[in-house]
């Protein structure tokens, strides 16, 4: 049998829904039984250490995966799903230390200072999401937030999407064991994104996008056209759902008759919202995505 | 055990602390008080607070069935359709939804209930019952088993190691299988996913349930693509899931026993069918008496809860203000009470309640398995009674789905206009796979001024209220026996059976955990 190497990943979660491990358990090609079985790449296998969603282990046996260096001695991957509750230590524990409950930022960042690179799995990591929209009452931010506060370098890869296509997780986790982590910092845009999943404008490559030309647009729900009016946001949305599609190739959200609503980009859902208003030249503006660190406009 | 004064922060050697319980949805802690090798006193600290509510005050209405589906990615179906009852009713189209966006309404939930009945039972609770080391010399020809086995080989076991040691009672060949079934249900959960996104574009967070009706167009390529889906699902039900729940019962029949929890259980009734009542019906079952539910007696207690005292309300006045360190708290879960008691919610109070009802299908599928197992109807309620009603009612709603699915007309309505008024209220009620879920919502100027949920875990993980009553959770760990205090499979047996969906459950208030420490489960 050929030597294969274990490529050790630690998936954490924070302020999250677990829909971004759900989507990823969507997977078609690898599926999830190969994930974590088989080799991801020739010759790589990717070890879960650590995702609680699925681990057989509980409370003080799995924590100490994620405390003890030893059992993370060889390079390993952080990903992490869901925001980081920085308002107040009690918003999110994950385990104790001494009688102590261990916020879940704590565990984040010490992942994070270990790491070989982080992923950021979905809008909320990436970006903050909905847990940091307004009104966000735990102090909810993004992983690159905390990184930040912490003065934290480390090679950091969003895959956003609320949830993000299995494609985009699996490809680029793919693609960090075949080529490497320079060859996949080569191919992220401005907001550390690959640009082979995120480089294209829904609206561009949309089916509907000939309605739109034509002037046939949707009034209502369920109604054939162009969904503009009923407050599609692919104008402004940047991802490869027209032409990948969702679950196995089977549908999307244009094609069920929804507006797109953005959820990959940076500004949702507030910039985004609300999810059902058409864009107009007055709005623009306010639909103008804009890096959540910086504020520059990430997108001409 | 009513009365009892919780044990908070007793952290003398008695105290078992599981933090987290994994293999469930979200952040969960359990503390068990053992004492003589019994559990005396259990605390369900639920360890996440995001505070959805506040996030969707000054929203668009419409946008709570988008935002809310993000409270939980396992269940986001489950809230998609307890916001859009509840926005029908506050829009006044609730009487009003075409015959095809009602029967599409209960055919993505159907599939909702398939993908996460399955994950379940094998994904999720299957590991504490199954042996999968017992692959390690296999020598036959299944492609899964084989890749199982060269996983074993490779000795890098995450995540199926470390785990609980000792209490694995199937024999080589039942885990082999059992195994092979694990697998298998990988593969037919994702296609549940596939099946919901023919009409619901995506999954997680689909985007075909809207106040009104539904987006999609009903078509016939999609009911062709939807009953090849289903049937496959259902062939997995009957040969893999079914045979599986009464194997492991057969090997662990003393899981008849423990877990019962309060004995108290409700239902809202779920997957209205057209002029005839529920698929699976609403009521209150106590003490073999069914009443109607009456969500005037719904009110939420915070005594334990890490919100401010004046919290505890009815949902439609509810409030979630936090308050992380409140004294004597231990959770961010609320304590919600019928009628000043708790209630047991999901697939095992559904199944009671329709059989008491007289519904001749649940009748027959329960006394099939009865009958099978060799037990009475009193020993239903338990942990393995639990996993055998989530198996019969992924059988008893995939065969619904199959005769709603005849029921669409391609090319008629399926949704009709709405209109957002200046200010309304309104409430939705249904059964997400793991029980009974409200959302209340308050309009003013156009926009959301309120938003309540009530949800299943937040019923069954619920704390102790100001009664000292515990939850039903708490209830079911009290009274167990834990024979290796260092492996409390025991306990953690019984939390699985509930199905604990924790994101769900503190969506709505705060939810941190606290120094109660004795068993860690989260």
């Amino acid at each position: 049998m050929n030597e294969v190497v274990e490529v050790p990943v630690v998936w954490l979660q924070g302020g999250a829904c677990t829909g971004c491990a759900v989507s990823l358990l969507n997977s078609f090609s690898p599926n999830a039984a190969s994930i974590v079985l088989r080799e991801l790449a020739p010759g790589k296998h990717v070890s879960l250490k650590f995702l609680m969603t699925v681990m057989a282990g509980q409370g003080e046996q799995v924590i100490d995966i994620i405390r003890d260096e030893e059992s993370l001695s060889k390079g390993y991957v952080l990903v992490m799903e869901g925001t980081l509750q920085l308002g107040d230590d009690m918003f999110a524990t994950l385990g104790e230390a001494g009688g102590r409950e261990i916020p879940v930022h704590e565990h984040a960042a010490n992942l994070a200072r270990g790491a070989i690179a982080v992923v950021c799995i979905g809008t909320c990591s990436s970006f903050g999401g909905i847990p940091a929209a307004e009104g966000n009452p735990t102090g909810a931010a993004s992983m690159e937030t905390l990184l930040r506060r912490e003065g934290i370098e480390v090679p950091q890869v969003n895959i956003p999407g609320c949830p993000p296509h299995p494609d985009w997780v699996a490809g680029s986790l793919a693609a960090v064991a075949i080529y490497g982590l320079d060859a996949v910092a080569a191919c992220l845009d401005e907001l550390k994104r690959p640009t082979i999943y995120y480089g294209k404008n829904i609206h561009e490559t949309c089916p509907r996008r000939a309605d739109f030309d034509a002037g046939r647009f949707a009034s209502m729900f369920g109604e054939p056209g162009c969904l503009y009016q009923l407050g599609c946001k692919g104008p402004v949305t940047f991802a490869d759902c027209p032409t990948r599609m969702w679950n196995s190739g089977t549908n999307w959200c244009v094609g069920a008759g929804s507006p797109c609503h953005g959820c990959v980009e940076p500004g949702f859902p507030d910039q985004l919202g609300p999810l059902y208003e058409k864009i107009d030249e007055e709005r623009m503006d306010r639909f103008r995505l804009l890096d959540p660190h910086t504020q520059s406009a990430t997108k001409a | 055990m009513h009365g009892s004064e919780p044990h908070i922060h007793d952290k003398n050697g008695n105290a078992i602390t599981i933090d987290p319980v994994t293999r469930i949805e979200g952040h969960l802690k359990i503390d068990a008080f053992v004492d003589d090798g019994e559990v005396k006193d259990a605390q369900c600290c639920g360890t996440l607070f995001r505070g959805f509510e506040n996030i969707l005050v000054g929203r668009h209405p419409l946008d709570a069935s988008r935002i809310t589906q993000r409270v939980c990615g396992v269940c986001p179906t489950a809230h998609g359709t307890a916001s859009a009852f509840c926005l029908d009713d506050a829009l006044g189209v609730a009487g009003k939804i075409p015959e095809n966006g009602q029967l599409v309404r209960n055919l993505l939930l159907g599939c909702n209930y398939l993908q996460s009945h399955i994950l379940h039972f094998f994904a999720l609770a299957a590991l504490d019952f199954v042996d999968v080391a017992a692959v390690a010399d296999y020598e036959g020809s299944d492609s899964d088993l084989k890749a199982v086995r060269a996983f074993i080989d490779r000795k890098e076991l995450s995540p199926f190691f470390p785990r609980y040691e000792g209490d694995y009672r199937c024999d080589k060949q039942t885990n082999v299988a059992l195994v092979q079934g694990y697998v298998k249900a990988l593969h037919v959960r994702r296609v549940a996913h596939e099946m919901l996104c023919i009409f619901g574009g995506k999954m997680p967070h689909n985007i075909g349930l809207v106040p009104g009706g539904v987006t999609s167009e009903v078509t016939i390529d999609k009911i062709a693509i939807f009953l090849a889906k289903l049937q496959e699902i259902r062939t997995f039900i009957e040969d893999v899931y079914i045979p599986a729940v009464l194997t492991v019962a057969g090997a662990y029949g003393d899981y008849f026993e423990i877990g019962a929890g309060c004995g108290r259980f409700m239902s809202y009734g779920v997957m209205p069918q057209n002029g005839d009542g529920y698929l699976l019906p609403a009521g209150l079952l106590e003490g073999g008496q069914l009443s109607e539910v009456d969500i005037a007696k719904i009110t939420e207690d915070v005594t334990y809860s890490r919100f401010s005292d004046d919290c505890s309300a009815p949902p439609a006045q509810g409030k979630t203000q936090a308050e992380p360190n409140k004294e004597g708290a231990y959770t961010w879960l609320k304590a919600p009470r019928y009628d000043g008691a708790p209630a047991e919610v999901g697939p095992l109070a559904r199944a009671l309640i329709a059989y008491t009802a007289g519904n001749e299908t649940v009748q027959n599928e329960v006394n099939a398995v009865l009958s099978v197992a060799g037990i009475g109807a009193d020993k239903l309620v338990s942990v393995l009674g639990r996993h055998a009603a989530r198996a019969l009612e992924a059988r008893i709603v995939a065969d619904a789905m199959a005769g709603w699915l005849g029921q669409l007309k391609p090319g008629q309505p399926v949704a009709v206009p709405i209109e957002i008024p200046e200010k309304s209220t309104g409430v939705g009620l249904t059964e997400g796979p793991r029980g009974s879920l409200g959302h209340w919502i308050e309009i003013n100027d156009k926009v959301i001024s309120r938003y309540q949920l009530v949800v299943p875990t937040t019923w069954n993980g619920s704390p102790h209220d100001s009664s000292n009553t515990p939850g039903p959770i708490e209830q079911a760990l009290i009274g167990t026996k834990v024979k290796d205090r260092d492996n409390p499979f025991e306990i953690v047996r019984i939390i699985r059976s509930f199905d604990p969906c924790l994101a769900c459950s503190v969506h709505v208030m705060t939810a941190s955990g606290n120094p109660r420490g004795i068993y860690r489960i989260v």
